[in-house]
């Protein structure tokens, strides 16, 4: 199954969650944001919100800044 | 003490966060300034290198976060940012940039008055980085703005208050904070902003790029708080003729 995280497609297994995805790239779920198909996800969404083939996430973060 | 939205602050410097050789840096360049206020914009995570992240090293106890809108082009897409920057950061606090020309990054101000009126009705606390425009500041003080941020000169350009005489009108006609933002790259610019009667300043790269930026960033806190001080005791008028210092009396012996 596959997904585009962040410009990139990846290929992820099915069933997958949110943090699934999250742990697997290593990023701490309170410091990120995800917006999966044009939604902002609440993070105890990230538990429960199943990834779906050809799903479109964006994973933010906050950087430095003016 | 500056108060916005409610919330009061002890320090009239805001900070930045960008452009620092790394968040060590960052993090003891705004202890020193002093700050309370720092910015903070939204990027995609890079995936390369997930460890990379700022906020491990600012102290939420001790710094309002304003998350930035930068990047944004139009009112769009700086309300798709304000809305990550929400979740993100779980504040309504936001400074509103919407700059379409990369060139000059001049704001836009059509877009930023409809994104500023869209997101106050969304419960956002709004300060717009705008144009030293004073009809622009009072109509985004209209549609709920929270503070006013004239920009002093273009972003990163270090070119000081470039916009002193409408910045001054700003500052006398707004019954909201002005926080003059961008341009100031020196303390004695920063300074001259408090002198005018701003509330606060904003700065970021004169400080992060510095050769010190911890001892930049405490050159900036006492530029601040010099203009502040001064502002407050009241400055004399300039003027074009002399007025002797010492007593015109008591030179007969002279004569």
């Amino acid at each position: 199954m596959k997904i585009i995280c962040n410009g990139e497609e990846r290929t992820i297994t099915p069933g997958s969650k949110v943090c699934d995805l999250l742990r697997e790239l290593a990023l701490d779920s309170e410091a990120v944001v995800v917006e999966c198909d044009g939604a902002i996800l609440k993070r105890p969404e990230y538990d429960t919100h199943l990834l779906a083939d050809g799903s479109v996430l964006e994973l933010i973060r906050f950087v430095g800044g003016g | 003490m500056l108060t916005i939205a409610g919330k009061t602050f002890g320090s009239r410097l805001f900070g930045g966060t960008g452009k620092f050789a790394s968040p060590e840096v960052m993090r003891d360049a705004l202890a020193a300034s002093g700050t309370e206020m720092v910015t903070v914009a939204l990027r995609r995570v890079d995936l390369a290198d997930p460890a990379d992240d700022i906020m491990q090293v600012l102290d939420r106890a001790r710094y309002q976060l304003l998350p930035n809108t930068s990047g944004a082009r139009d009112a769009r897409e700086a309300i798709r940012l304000a809305h990550l920057a929400r979740a993100a950061g779980s504040t309504e606090w936001l400074k509103l940039e919407v700059t379409p020309d990369p060139r000059t990054l001049l704001p836009d101000p059509v877009e930023t008055l409809a994104a500023t009126e869209e997101l106050v009705k969304e419960g956002f606390i709004v300060l717009p980085y705008m144009n030293a425009d004073p009809i622009l500041a009072l109509r985004l003080q209209d549609v709920g703005a929270a503070a006013v941020m004239p920009l002093g000169a273009p972003i990163g350009t270090n070119q000081g208050i470039v916009t002193a005489f409408q910045v001054r009108i700003i500052i006398e006609q707004a019954r909201v904070p002005v926080v003059v933002d961008a341009g100031l790259g020196a303390p004695s610019h920063a300074a001259q902003a408090m002198e005018m009667g701003a509330d606060a300043v904003l700065v970021n790269t004169a400080i992060a790029v510095a050769g010190d930026p911890v001892r930049m960033a405490r050159a900036f806190a006492m530029a601040v708080e010099a203009g502040r001080e001064a502002y407050e005791s009241g400055l004399g008028e300039a003027r074009v003729e002399a007025d002797a210092s010492s007593p015109h009396a008591g030179l007969d012996f002279l004569r």
